[in-house]
């Protein structure tokens, strides 16, 4: 077991010095099938300082997804703690999920789930229906968001008109609009061509060092990994390496 | 309005289902705009503040079995009666079966005791003095484009004149308005005068079809029908005396239970529509189990998905349903002016559409309330992983 391992085990990793933006204490996750209870998380320690960009790691069935779902507010642990931004998002109820994940979260899925009979303005402009902007503001704001992946030319485009690439670019521009301080990916670039996979990484890159954005991002692929600043490796729902990558 | 985008584009994301989702809902409310001013033909007359202040008194057996003709003074006695005219129903057509009149033999007191008969003195006199006068309604003129002094062949379907023939030869000598509460189709009335008539129909029998009996006061209503029955108790002319507001309803009722006819149809046609729109918006939200999860996912609460799917069920059915209404709206009149008259569809009015907005919103509630419900229970974890 490495330095860093351990130092997961103790409870007292950080990324770095920086102030954690993501604490995890001792959050286990299990799902019950009929009488038989399935553990997929065991007893995870983690901080991730604000700012970070993780790639999270491991096998199938190694509790990535499970694990980015519950930091993105999307799944309640059955055990643990979890605090993010200096809030306990274990405790909230389904409806202040929902509020908090409006604000403070964006998602990137692996298959863009974009509204397939909206244009990219408007799938853009979603999130931001749940704020009190005027129409013309909502309607500036995803401009910037799509100017800012370099889709300011495809904004009347619906998603059929557009490639994988371009939808996941829609798809981040949908998951920054609303500013949100943490982003979580699952597998942003699993659905794409190399070409097409590095462009995102490439902006989800420049997103974490040239807006500040915390990312945690799921993979399977090491290359992806290589854009983050850290990599973590799931097994059998429990951390077992962590990779300093930058 | 802010999710009105989502809502509509949700709504025809499929355009093909879509469409004839709309096409059975604007069927549906075509026909319930149709069948409802049906009903309304049937009933108005029923509830005219004139219709209470005037009784009908008609055969107890049989509104087709006369009545002496000899009644008429007794009646007029009776204190409390106003005045006392009567009628018999002719039944003519015009040159074809096809354009029916409907036409009365009236006295010379009868157009007295009918209010929403509007008459010039000049017209009244000019009637009494023709023998084979005729009044006729201003709608009924317009149709067959009838002028006051024109000569005009009626055919009876019932009666024919002496000498075998039924063709009547008349002359028009008014063209009467009606009062703004007028019943339904009494602008299309053809008043001949009774005498003639009797004089001259082969089956002359001195009898007349039913008396109408304008009252001083219609609070004297009730005890002076009984007095007027009273007359004839125990003879082989026993009456029913009504308002004429209770006569129009069960002279309607004789046709059926238009209302309970209507009532069935619309029944059995939202029932089927119910189900074919709760089908079509199940299967809807079905496919759209991971988009509404992503809703969920960027913040959407529970409630505001079960709202936009509730949203998206009742837009259906008012768009659906405005436009089959509208294309109602247009229908009745066309359908009354080309049957030449035979059908009477009133306008579809306010209550028409107010009711019919209120089965929108009903019906779009019931259909989108249980895919609704699948929306806003979903877990965001299992559907985004499609299970």
């Amino acid at each position: 077991m490495n330095a860093a391992v351990a130092e997961m085990q103790d409870g007292n990793q950080t990324a770095g010095d920086k102030q954690p933006l993501v604490e995890i204490r001792g959050l286990s996750k299990t799902y019950s099938r009929g009488k038989q209870k399935l553990e997929v998380l065991h007893h995870i320690d983690l901080d991730i300082a604000r700012g970070d960009f993780f790639a999270l790691m491991g096998p199938s069935g190694s509790g990535k997804t499970t694990l980015l779902n519950l930091i993105g507010g999307l799944d309640s642990p059955s055990d643990g703690s979890l605090t993010v931004d200096g809030k306990r998002i274990d405790k909230m109820g389904e409806n202040q999920l929902a509020r908090w994940r409006a604000g403070n979260v964006g998602f990137v899925f692996q298959f863009y789930n974009l509204m397939p009979a909206l244009t990219a303005q408007k799938n853009v402009e979603l999130p931001l229906l749940l704020t009190k902007l005027s129409a013309s503001q909502r309607k500036k704001n995803a401009g910037i968001a799509l100017q800012l992946v370099g889709l300011s030319d495809r904004a009347s485009h619906k998603p059929s008109e557009l490639s994988g690439g371009q939808q996941q670019r829609v798809a981040i521009a949908r998951a920054i609009v609303s500013d949100p301080t943490l982003l979580v990916c699952d597998e942003p670039t699993g659905d794409l061509d190399r070409q097409s996979a590095e462009e995102v990484l490439t902006l989800l890159q420049r997103l974490n060092r040239e807006h500040g954005k915390t990312i945690v991002m799921v993979t399977h692929d090491p290359k992806a990994a290589e854009y983050a600043s850290h990599t973590l490796h799931l097994d059998k729902g429990t951390l077992v390496e962590q990779q300093h990558t930058a | 309005m802010k999710y009105f985008n989502l809502v509509w584009s949700a709504l025809f994301r499929h355009k093909t289902r879509a469409v004839f989702t709309l096409i059975s809902i604007i069927a549906a409310f075509l026909l319930f705009g149709l069948l409802n001013a049906v009903r309304v033909a049937f009933t108005s007359g029923s509830d005219s503040l004139a219709g209470n202040e005037r009784l009908v008194v008609a055969s107890r057996f049989s509104i087709m079995t006369g009545l002496p003709e000899s009644l008429k003074a007794r009646i007029a006695a009776i204190p409390g009666v106003q005045g006392v005219g009567h009628e018999n129903w002719f039944g003519g057509v015009y040159q074809d079966p096809k354009n029916f009149v409907f036409s009365f033999a009236v006295d010379e007191d009868y157009l007295g005791t009918n209010p929403d008969i509007l008459l010039t003195p000049e017209q009244r006199q000019a009637f009494a003095q023709t023998q084979d006068g005729a009044l006729i309604g201003e709608t009924l003129a317009k149709r067959y484009n009838w002028k006051v002094g024109q000569k005009i062949p009626l055919q009876s379907t019932i009666f024919p004149r002496k000498n075998g023939d039924k063709t009547w030869p008349f002359t028009i000598v008014g063209i009467y308005k009606t009062s703004k509460d007028a019943p339904n189709g009494s602008d299309q009335m053809f008043f001949l005068h009774w005498k003639y008539f009797d004089e001259a129909n082969m089956y002359s029998s001195h009898e007349v079809g039913w008396y109408v009996v304008k009252l001083n006061s219609p609070e004297d209503a009730d005890k002076i029908a009984q007095s007027i029955d009273a007359l004839s108790a125990n003879s082989d002319h026993e009456t029913k005396t009504q308002t004429a507001n209770a006569f129009n309803a069960s002279f309607a009722k004789q046709i059926g239970n238009i209302g309970l006819i209507v009532e069935a149809i619309m029944a059995a046609v939202f029932f089927t529509l119910i189900l074919l729109t709760g089908n079509t918006m199940a299967q809807a939200v079905r496919e759209r189990i991971p988009e509404l999860a992503v809703l969920k996912t960027i913040g959407f609460s529970d409630r505001s998905v079960l709202a936009l799917v509730l949203a998206e069920a009742v837009l259906l059915l008012v768009i659906g349903g405005v436009i089959g209404m509208a294309i109602a709206s247009v229908l009745a009149p066309a359908l009354a002016k080309g049957s030449g008259g035979m059908i009477q569809l009133p306008p579809i009015g306010w209550v028409i559409w107010a009711e019919g907005a209120a089965l929108m919103v009903v019906i779009g509630v019931v259909v989108g309330v249980l895919p609704a419900l699948r929306g806003m229970r979903l877990k965001i974890v299992d559907a985004l992983a499609g299970r």
